[in-house]
């Protein structure tokens, strides 16, 4: 262990605490555990330049907000913004070097579509180099301009990082209120960072396994409304709902194929439970496992030929994958007691699981090329891991004491969230894919 | 004097009713020990207390010296094996559902919190396969026997240890026709 390794462990345990403690009075999301080498940024408020009063949304605070949260970057604090330049002639870059910082975000927003929207204008300099490395506009409509915001964070995380920004996503995660047989389940989707939670569907009787389409249109879910579990999909925009599966015994586990086509689900009206493709368009269904043992939990591999899934054939639950049209499995998982749930990364080359040791459930990592898996959370409790369309973290369920909450890891394990998203029991999160 | 035995008649029924609603509710605990030693007869009349150990008799649904008021068998952790100290209660189920053939039973199949909830729905459905296996193996129809699955959605404790996790790891016996 070097001289550095310890410094970033001392600075998350340092970390750790302060949180810890800020946890007491603030609940929203807050980096459990965070990342020395973040990349230091300042994100300048934007000036208002329409013609009316200036939107309620501070569309600076909500890009350093998105950019601190993925913890790769550690933004300027607002008291520290000692000049508010507009353009790039302005920008006084010894000042912010003095100020330790890398980067630099500016911009105003202005009227756009008539009236009827927004333009923010915002540019991107390396403050060392003195280069500007983005220029853009982006047009949203009237109540969309944090969705514009997030789209900026977006474009200035994949500059800085290489990758996709997935700040501009939504998430599904399912709520539990009430107490004993008095209880109120309730789907509902809010942006990536919780903001804007909207109910799509509501049961005093369970719901769980919700699951986005490809396209970000519809989700998938699991209901117990008519007394058994029961396969809903549901056009996240209109409300419109199809009931696809409701047979005898369990309709649980549905998952979207990478086309939207089909719909990989469990069914067990045979007495078992087994994996089954169903085409949304014919309504045909067959059968894809077939074995005495516990089969379910499917998931798509990106390119649509595979379906990774829990199997307790060899004794426990591990995960299994199996050719999309049927065949032989192969177990994938070695490791540990227990494997299941599993999300694919959306390159395929990982996968992640609630991996269960005695008692206490973690999400852990499996790199699929060279069968390399570590643990990512400390647990207890931890499961319905769901990779954010971009591969960068990986959104969980964990507990407080009674209560669920969820919370998100980066892939490498080094940064850790909580989010603390509305009253009650919070659980079973999906990330959405990227809504273009 | 048709009137005083009418009266007579709805005090005894209004009695019985009572007694019924002050019977205290069936115990959500797992049983600790099988109750061997037979509980105390006591001269079975018309009128009077049912056999307990008569398992075709619908009062004993709500007597709590009958094995018909124990309706919720716990299992072991991953486990779908229905416990000897079990087997005669369901037993007794098997042969009220045999002698009673217009009854009907929802075996209820729950989990504990931990796992994953889609696999805890397969483990609830086992553990219902397991307890409607011996029904029938006693004398049910398949007809008169329902499977549901809840998984851990529907926990009746809900602390995270061992104590509340075995009262969450069970069948429940529902009868929606007796």
């Amino acid at each position: 262990m070097t001289v550095t390794d310890i410094m970033q462990k001392v600075i998350y345990a340092l970390v750790l605490l302060l949180f810890s403690q800020l946890a007491q009075a603030k609940l929203e999301i807050e980096i459990i555990q965070g990342n020395a080498s973040a990349l230091p940024i300042a994100v300048i408020p934007m000036q208002w330049r329409g013609s009316g009063p200036p939107p309620s949304t501070r569309v600076a605070e909500v890009v350093a907000s998105d950019l601190y949260r993925s913890g790769l970057f550690a933004p300027l604090d607002d008291e520290d913004i000692v000049d508010r330049p507009v353009d790039g002639e302005s920008i006084r870059f010894g000042t912010w070097r003095l100020l330790k910082v890398d980067y630099i975000v500016i911009g105003w927003v202005n009227d756009a579509l008539g009236g009827n929207g927004y333009d923010i204008v915002y540019q991107l300099f390396d403050v060392n180099t003195q280069e500007r490395l983005l220029s853009q506009i982006t047009t949203v409509g009237l109540g969309d301009l944090r969705f514009g915001a997030h789209r900026a964070a977006d474009a200035i995380y994949e500059k800085l990082i290489g990758v996709p920004g997935a700040f501009s996503t939504r998430i599904a995660y399912v709520s539990a209120t009430g107490e004993g047989n008095d209880l109120q389940f309730e789907l509902y989707v809010a942006d990536a960072d919780g903001f804007n939670p909207q109910p799509v569907v509501g049961s005093p009787e369970p719901l769980l396994s919700p699951n986005w389409s490809h396209d970000g249109t519809r989700l998938a879910y699991v209901s117990f409304e008519q007394g058994n579990s029961a396969i809903y999909v549901q056009n996240v925009a209109t409300g419109a709902r199809e009931l696809v599966s409701s047979g005898k015994g369990i309709n649980g586990a549905p998952a979207f194929s990478p086309d939207d086509r089909y719909l990989a689900m469990t069914l067990s009206y045979t007495g078992n439970p087994e994996i089954y493709i169903k085409d949304l368009t014919t309504g045909q269904k067959r059968q894809v496992t077939d074995h005495w043992a516990i089969d379910t939990e499917p998931a798509w591999s990106p390119d649509g030929k595979w379906l990774y899934f829990t199997s307790d054939r060899g004794g426990r639950p591990q995960i299994y994958r199996v050719a999309a049209s049927g065949g032989k499995a192969t177990r994938i998982t070695r490791e540990g007691d227990y494997n299941a749930r599993v999300t694919i990364s959306p390159d395929g080359s990982r996968i992640a699981v609630a991996q269960g040791r005695g008692n206490e459930y973690r999400i852990a990592i499996l790199d699929l090329e060279t069968g390399r898996m570590r643990t990512l959370t400390p647990g207890v409790l931890d499961e319905s891991p769901s990779f954010a369309p971009n591969g960068s973290m990986i959104l969980y369920a964990t507990r407080e004491g009674p209560r669920g909450v969820l919370a998100a890891v980066s892939a490498d394990g080094n940064v850790r969230q909580r989010l603390i998203l509305t009253e009650g029991d919070v659980r079973e999160p999906a990330w959405s894919p990227v809504i273009r | 004097m048709k009137t005083t035995w009418r009266l007579l008649l709805a005090l005894v029924i209004a009695v019985a009713i009572s007694a019924c609603k002050t019977t205290p509710p069936i115990s959500d605990e797992p049983a600790t020990e099988t109750t061997e030693a037979a509980p105390v007869v006591e001269e079975a009349t018309t009128s009077g207390a049912p056999d307990p150990r008569d398992y075709t008799d619908a009062r004993n649904f709500d007597n709590s010296q009958s094995l018909l008021s124990r309706r919720v068998i716990y299992f072991d952790f991953d486990k779908s094996e229905v416990k000897a100290e079990y087997r005669a209660v369901v037993a007794a189920h098997a042969a009220y559902i045999s002698a009673n053939g217009s009854s009907r039973v929802t075996l209820e199949g729950h989990a504990d919190e931990r796992g994953t909830r889609e696999y805890n729905l397969g483990l609830g459905e086992r553990r219902g396969n397991s307890v409607s296996g011996l029904l029938a193996a006693g004398g049910a129809m398949g007809s008169q026997l329902d499977n549901v699955s809840y998984g851990e959605e529907r926990p009746v404790c809900r602390v995270s240890d061992e104590d509340c996790w075995s009262q969450n790891r069970r069948v429940e016996i529902i009868y929606t026709a007796r």
